[in-house]
């Protein structure tokens, strides 16, 4: 496969999965490798699977075939308890959020704070303070999941994930639903966490700003073939991958090829 | 615009073999003019077939749809079709409706099974939906188990709210429904029993009746309907929300966090509500005793205690705790298997208050049974 990265040791890796839900199979021989520290990119246009995969890494939902490596872990091999033990270290932002509704904002937080450590009420308490300011929620610690919008639902979200100081984030659409503003304001988060925490993001996405303005390696899953067609950090995808369907996806039908090179170009100087 | 001309369709054959085929008027959906006499030219047959507007007006979707089934037919008559004639914006629209053609297997067959096969597939379902009950009924077990080793896994406060939703929330219809039933059970004796005098074994009726098992059941019923729905219609809308995946990918059994605490909630509560309704259920029928049968008020209490044993009491309770079990687990196992959509939130509900009423009386009928033959 092309571009692959040159990022550091692999943080998960994927060998010949297949997912099917009964007889349909959704995604076939699946072999990639996120690298710790990576912004990994999975993308495909809607339907393709990539939610499901999400699902598959993080144990949700157990392949027909092949493996997750976790480190020296085969995830869907391992014991429940072992399962459990990893997802510990990973946090999960879903695509709404999926805060628990009879929870106050804080008390999501909170839980798994009081699920895995021996902290004290006032030690969750300033951890929790921390976790929502770090989101830019700090004052709505008292607010339920349903009166606050939806933009904020998915920050408390994040916060709830990053409860743990997880290794790796994963993201489920995360822009889906927000207006881009605030789609900009959660990327430059996911940026900030990757470069100063060195957290391994996982993002499930087909927002094109996105992809260009955080991704730092990708995979393309494709609806037609039911396996993936592209792999590698997607500016390079962009100048480098002659399958169309993939090019076709990445300059939005065609329309925004040099507009958006340009801008990824931008970014790439920035970085 | 006082006057708006009608739609029209006009025909006109030039020659033989050319069709014309003219629109005009105001074409609005609900008015359009009959389209018969045009399918009937072009089934006639014609070679060419020009189509053209004059004096056209406004039009909608119902001019577009007539116009896409006169070329349709005309095409498939091997005709050729001339749309120069009409408007750019009307020849455009029909354009993009033709296409993209249909895809190949994408519309569904009508779902058209007789009678035989739904039974057949119903049956064929049993023992997968059976099989699930009992996986469920064994993740509860185990998660009971770890509660008794003290390793369960919820949060007290929420197990508090539960008891008061289950409990003190519950006292106005068990009110409601126990007492009225206290009446109709006194009401009814009385017509039989006062044939024979015997007026005064309505209280025995009423308490015995009440506290034996239909306090138990009405109570159960009611709340079958209360708790179990509303679990069922919680625990559905977490799934829907992903909110059960989020504690499960957190490493929280959800049986443990969500289904234990309703079960332990209602298995206290029932009891209690079933002595509570017992209670009302006496003081109905010594409302229809005292007030319309003008039995003696002291005589009636001294007839309900004597009727009384301890054993009825305990029966009583029996049914009332395995009803909360059984309200649980449904609402529970209908919340939990609930899909992803809001319809299947409405069926989920459905499902755990039918399977929860059913419950509810066949376990009736099975207690009922083994009193009679252990003889108590």
């Amino acid at each position: 496969m092309n571009g692959q990265s040159t990022r550091s040791e692999p943080h998960i890796e994927v060998r010949g999965l297949c997912v099917a839900y009964d007889s349909f199979v959704i995604m076939r021989d699946l072999n990639f490798t996120i690298g710790r520290g990576d912004v990994f990119i999975i993308m495909g246009a809607s339907g393709c699977g990539k939610s499901t995969l999400l699902k598959v890494l993080v144990g949700l939902k157990r392949p027909s075939a092949g493996q997750v490596l976790y480190g020296p872990v085969s995830f869907w091999d391992a014991s429940p308890k072992e399962r459990d033990a990893v997802m510990r270290r990973a946090g999960i932002l879903y695509q709404s959020g999926a805060l628990w509704s009879s929870m106050t904002l804080a008390e999501n937080v909170a839980l798994p704070l009081e699920q895995y450590t021996k902290l004290g009420k006032a030690e969750i308490r300033e951890l929790v303070a921390y976790k929502m300011a770090l989101v830019g929620l700090a004052g709505f610690a008292d607010y339920y999941p349903s009166e606050i919008s939806g933009g904020m639902r998915k920050r408390a979200g994040l916060a709830r994930a990053l409860a743990l100081d997880p290794e790796i984030v994963f993201f489920d659409e995360p822009s889906a639903g927000l207006d881009p503003v605030s789609a900009k304001l959660l990327d430059d988060l996911i940026i900030e966490l990757s470069q100063s925490l060195g957290t391994t993001i996982v993002i499930v996405t087909h927002e094109l700003a996105s992809i260009f303005a955080i991704g730092t390696n990708a995979i393309y899953l494709d609806v037609q073939t039911h396996t993936m067609t592209a792999t590698g950090n997607p500016t390079e995808m962009l100048k480098t991958c002659t399958d169309p369907t993939v090019i076709q996806f990445l300059t939005r039908g065609g329309t925004e090829q040099s507009g958006q090179s340009e801008r990824s170009g931008h970014v790439h100087t920035g970085e | 615009m006082s006057s708006v001309p009608p739609p029209s369709i006009t025909l006109e054959r030039p020659e033989p073999g050319r069709l014309h085929l003219i629109v005009g008027g105001n074409w609005a959906l609900g008015t359009s003019p009959d389209a018969a006499e045009a399918h009937a030219a072009l089934s006639a047959g014609c070679s060419v077939l020009v189509l053209s507007a004059r004096n056209l007006c406004d039009w909608d979707s119902s001019l577009v749809i007539f116009l896409i089934g006169v070329v349709r037919r005309a095409r498939e008559g091997k005709a050729d079709v001339d749309q120069s004639g009409l408007p750019a914006g009307l020849n455009r629209l029909i354009a993009l409706a033709s296409a993209v053609p249909e895809r190949e297997g994408a519309a569904r067959p009508p779902a058209q099974s007789s009678f035989l096969e739904r039974f057949g597939a119903a049956v064929l379902r049993l023992p997968q939906n059976g099989g699930a009950v009992l996986e469920f009924i064994g993740e509860v077990t185990l998660s009971v188990l770890r509660l008794l080793l003290g390793r369960a896994n919820f949060r007290l406060q929420d197990f508090w709210l539960l008891l008061q939703q289950t409990g003190a929330s519950a006292l106005p219809i068990v009110s409601l429904i126990s007492l009225l039933l206290g009446l109709i059970l006194a009401f009814v004796g009385a017509v039989q029993l006062r044939v024979f005098g015997a007026q005064i074994y309505v209280a025995s009726l009423v308490a015995i009746a009440m506290v034996r098992v239909m306090g138990a059941v009405m109570t159960g019923i009611a709340m079958s309907g209360r708790t179990g729905a509303s679990y069922a219609a919680m625990l559905g809308t977490m799934q829907v929300n992903e909110e059960v995946d989020a504690l499960v990918t957190l490493g929280i059994p959800p049986v443990d966090f969500l289904v234990l605490p309703r079960m332990l909630a209602l298995v206290i509560m029932l009891p209690l509500l079933t002595i509570y309704a017992d209670l009302m259920g006496i003081l109905g029928g010594y409302i229809v005793g005292v007030a319309v049968l003008d039995l003696n008020p002291m005589e009636y209490l001294t007839a309900t205690k004597e009727a009384l044993s301890l054993t009825n009491v305990w029966i009583g309770l029996v049914h009332s705790v395995i009803f909360g079990v059984v309200i649980a687990l449904s609402g529970c196992f209908h919340g939990m298997r609930c899909g992803r959509s809001a319809s299947s939130v409405g069926n989920a509900t459905t499902a755990a208050v039918v399977s929860g009423i059913i419950g509810i009386i066949t376990t009736t009928a099975v207690i009922t049974v083994m009193c009679e033959v252990i003889g108590v």
